[in-house]
């Protein structure tokens, strides 16, 4: 291993690190523009110029890999002079017009101009303007502002897989540009706004209205998706104006996908503000108290025969503090699986992703069934591209035959495909068993079907027999869409012994078996098959739900309260409160608080810390904030059966619009509208794309 | 960059340029087909004249790359028309060499001759008109290139010579138009004029 010594400090690196690198590691900061640890090395801006000793000129430490003894010293006169000269460069065609750019505040170029740049212009002449172009509802560009770094280029190439950008053109005509009429519609496109160093790209939804410096930062966790990423709300009063990711090796890297990101206008609209009761058909608002006495009325007549079901967005602390209620009033009659997956609680390691979010890079060999990752999950999504593009990496799908940003091979959709393998006679079957980490990804889509345990069951019979789990390595995942369901499924929000899942619930209601029913953020029931049943709906948003409740108890969105979510790996997480649910609207679990007492069943505890000790006493797994509990493989799951017909299809159809926030939100609507539902960049040859 | 109406609908290679293009993409090892790009664009630019975005989605496709990186390639190098050109593509240098020896004379002369600005095509769709950057024949400058060959050491009245013979439909002798050969001395031979060996042998 080379050891260098960058400004009189040694450092030993691993051979093929660049000068960069390795002074960031020292702590020793280098402008940049071009260069990015997550991308390909471009090498030019030269913003990162240093001095190498026996070096006859300054060096792009970005592109320079570190040689034995080498001497670099990043801070000298001819240092400075030569970023200056750069920086003057940089400039010569910059409109500098950061007093109207929303970047400013936040901008590397400004930030370095400020260290390099010179107060005085030397050119006489005119200075480019470059026409903008048309990036859709989500990036808004302004391309005389920008200094073809190209960054946005490889993103959109690398990471995303989605290559429609380039630059076109040389020298001073060069522009970065999409290709005719493609659209930018990748998932992730948000993300170009981070990685773009100026403000050539920037939030469209959000643009001139805000200032970078006026806004609070709260850190927190996406509940938008099942994987959590780390996000950063910023807010200014009690307004969420944009969503960033945060830096999360393990979970998101630091991308963010563009429905955790843009769907944030949804959270100021269509809001539950305060409590409503039906009144002669009508819901008509009410106080707290009479919503509850109007609940209590009904409960009381229903004795045991109330049941509740969790949505996806439910947080750990309010499931809970349901299942303690109904388990007072004597019901067991609870689910968080409100589209049937049938998904077993009782075994961890059967709902669980287990080869954990950053393992599924170790991966050598996958099978994805029933699930398209790309519309499911865009983040993790581009962790297996990430895989794919290192090689030596088989991947097989069994369902849609779409575009995944990498290649797969497509065996077909019928599920008997997936009992072929599992059994050994399809030839993929080899290729996991013959793979040093072979790996299995199972979709909703595949486990919300009626023979979802079957399929759930051939998947623990492949996993199996071709090793699937073994030394150290557990590579059968399922891969959920919502926040909620691996807390529910934690902390047992399923129907005990005997008692009805949601298919019969919602059976019960229709027969009048179950009359009082909690919807928590459910949404996605079948509302007209409620019969009588008397519902509540307790959530945050006017969806589904609300217009059939008889009561609406207005609860908090993700970002208005400190609330657990346990992502698909196991990992349990927590939100923080970045602004304060609107109106009247209240922390969820204090509003069950508060009708367990109208009830006459106070629950046992009253403050966060005491409803956080109960859950942890419901697992360990609440507990470990922040870290993955693996789950011990063993115990059977699944059924044995026959399979039914039909293909086997993503449980997500639209991207942009898969739950109550992401409806109201009028970002994602246009998002709909102008890319469909997600997944089309595929160009065709008359320059129109669909 | 939208779509222009010039651009057409389809694009195909010829059975002859599709075996020639087979051979360049031949040449490059598995894997590494994209290399044969800039070749494919060229051989689609001799069949058509010029560059479409038919062609270019074409080639992408034989070379499984994506039809940006194409577009990339085919407009960073300026030699490939990006738009139709005449039966007769004129590029004249106006790099400083040129531009030392006289490319303006050369520049007013072909305009002229041709009845056109540059960036232009004639009516009859015979010639266009280009200023093109150093082509590296600065030894015989002033110079123009006429498709695939240099017309060397120009003035207005070889310039008007040649494109006048071009439009009787003659080709004129490519290389120098002062008579001089190749890039010797103008006048004939300055140096090693006499032949002496060591030994005094004439
Ligand atoms: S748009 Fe931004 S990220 Fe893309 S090349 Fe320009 S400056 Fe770089
Ligand atoms: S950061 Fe090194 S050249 Fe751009
Ligand atoms: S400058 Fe004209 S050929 Fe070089």
């Amino acid at each position: 291993m080379p050891k260098l010594t960058i400004d009189g400090r040694e450092i030993e690196v691993e051979a093929g690190t660049t000068i960069i690198q390795a002074a960031d590691l020292l702590g020793i900061e280098i402008p940049r523009f071009c260069y990015h640890e997550r991308l390909a090395i471009a090498g030019n801006c030269r913003m990162c110029l240093v001095e190498v000793e026996k070096m006859p000129k300054p060096a792009a430490s970005c592109a320079m890999p570190v040689g034995e003894g080498m001497v670099v010293k990043t801070n000298t006169p001819a240092v400075r002079k030569a970023r200056q000269g750069v920086m003057e460069f940089l400039l010569l065609n910059h409109p500098l017009d950061c007093p109207i750019c929303d970047q400013g505040g936040e901008c590397d170029l400004q930030d370095q101009a400020m260290a390099y740049g010179s107060d005085k212009n030397r050119c006489q002449e005119g200075k480019r303007a470059v026409p903008d172009k048309d990036y859709g509802p989500l990036v808004q560009t302004m391309m005389t502002r920008c200094i073809q770094c190209t960054r946005c280029v490889r993103f959109i190439s690398e990471i995303a897989g989605t290559p429609v950008l380039g630059g076109l053109g040389r020298g001073e005509h060069l522009e970065i540009s999409r290709y005719v009429n493609a659209a930018v519609s990748s998932e992730l496109s948000g993300n170009l706004i981070d990685l773009c160093p100026v403000g050539a790209l920037t939030n469209k939804p959000a643009s001139y209205t805000y200032r970078a410096w006026e806004l609070k930062k709260t850190e927190s966790v996406d509940a938008m998706d099942a994987l959590g990423s780390a996000i950063r709300v910023d807010t200014r009063g009690n307004e969420v104006i944009r969503i960033l990711p945060r830096v999360a090796e393990d979970v998101n890297e630091e991308w963010l996908s563009d429905r955790s990101r843009f769907a944030c206008d949804g959270l100021k609209r269509q809001r539950l503000d305060k409590p409503y009761v039906r009144k002669d058909g009508k819901l008509v608002p009410a106080t707290w108290n009479e919503a509850f006495a109007a609940i209590a009325a009904k409960v009381k007549a229903a004795g045991t025969k109330v049941a509740a079901i969790a949505g996806d967005q439910a947080d750990a602390e309010t499931m809970v503090a349901y299942k303690d209620l109904l388990a007072a009033l004597g019901s067991q009659a609870v689910d968080c699986r409100q589209d049937g997956a049938k998904l077993d609680a009782s075994v961890r390691a059967s709902y669980l992703f287990n080869s954990t979010a950053a393992g599924i890079e170790e991966a050598d060999a996958l099978l994805i069934v029933g699930s398209n990752p790309r519309k499911e999950n865009p983040v993790l999504n581009a962790r297996i591209r990430k895989r794919w593009q290192k090689g030596g990496f088989k991947v097989a799908r069994i369902g849609h035959k779409g575009d995944l940003t990498y290649k797969y091979e497509h065996l077909g959709d019928d599920a008997s495909i997936l009992k072929a393998v599992a059994e050994g006679k399809h030839p993929f079957f080899e290729v996991l068993k013959n793979a040093k980490k072979p790996a299995l990804i199972i979709g909703q889509g595949a486990l919300s079907r009626a023979d979802g345990a079957v399929l759930l069951g051939l998947a623990r019979k492949l996993a199996d027999a071709a090793g699937l789990v073994r030394d150290g390595w557990n590579g059968f995942n399922v891969l959920h869409t919502a926040a909620a369901r691996v807390g529910g499924l934690d902390l047992g929000f399923v129907p005990g012994q005997g008692w009805r899942d949601v298919d019969h619930i919602v059976d019960g209601a229709h027969k009048g078996d179950i009359q009082v029913l909690f919807l928590i953020g459910a949404d996605e029931v079948d509302m007209k098959a409620l019969g009588e049943a008397f519902v509540v709906y307790q959530g945050s948003h006017g969806d589904a739900g609300a217009h059939r409740a008889d009561v609406i108890l207005p609860g908090a969105a993700y970002t208005e309260k400190s609330a657990t979510f346990v992502n698909l790996e196991g990992r349990a997480q927590q939100t923080r409160l970045a602004v304060f649910p609107p109106g009247e609207a209240k922390e969820d679990w204090r509003i069950v608080r508060a009708l367990s007492e109208a009830l006459g069943k106070p629950l046992p505890y009253d403050s966060l810390k005491a409803v956080r000790e109960r859950l942890a006493k419901a697992s360990p797994v609440f507990a470990a904030i922040g870290q993955v509990v693996p789950a011990a493989w063993g115990a059977a799951f699944g059924a044995e059966g026959s399979l039914g017909d039909g293909a086997l299809v993503s449980n997500v159809d639209n991207f942009y619009q898969t739950d109550p926030i992401s409806r109201a939100s009028k970002t994602m609507a246009e998002c709909t509208a102008a890319f469909g539902g997600g997944c089309n960049h595929k160009h065709k040859k008359t320059g129109t794309h669909g | 960059m939208s779509n222009h109406s010039y651009e057409p609908e389809s694009f195909a290679f010829t059975p002859e340029y599709l075996e020639k293009a087979k051979a360049f993409i031949a040449k490059y090892p598995a894997g590494r087909q994209q290399s044969a790009v800039m070749p494919l664009l060229d051989l689609a630019q001799r069949q058509e004249g010029w560059v479409s975005r038919a062609a270019m989605e074409v080639i992408a496709e034989m070379l499984d790359m994506a039809p940006i990186r194409v577009e990339e390639v085919a407009t960073f190098y300026t030699m490939y028309n990006r738009k139709p050109v005449g039966t007769f593509h004129v590029q004249v240098c106006t790099n400083l060499p040129c531009m030392l020896r006289g490319s303006d004379d050369v520049v007013a002369a072909a305009k002229a001759t041709l009845g056109v600005e540059f960036g232009d095509m004639t009516g009859d769709g015979k010639f266009t008109l280009s200023e093109v950057e150093c082509l590296g024949a600065c030894v015989n400058a002033p110079m123009m290139q006429i498709n695939d060959d240099y017309y060397e050491d120009l003035t207005a009245e070889s310039t008007k010579a040649v494109l006048e013979a071009f439009k009787r439909g003659e080709t004129p002798k490519p290389g120098p138009q002062n008579g001089r050969q190749f890039s010797c001395p103008a006048g004939g031979p300055t140096a090693l004029t006499e032949l002496k060996f060591e030994g005094g042998k004439a």
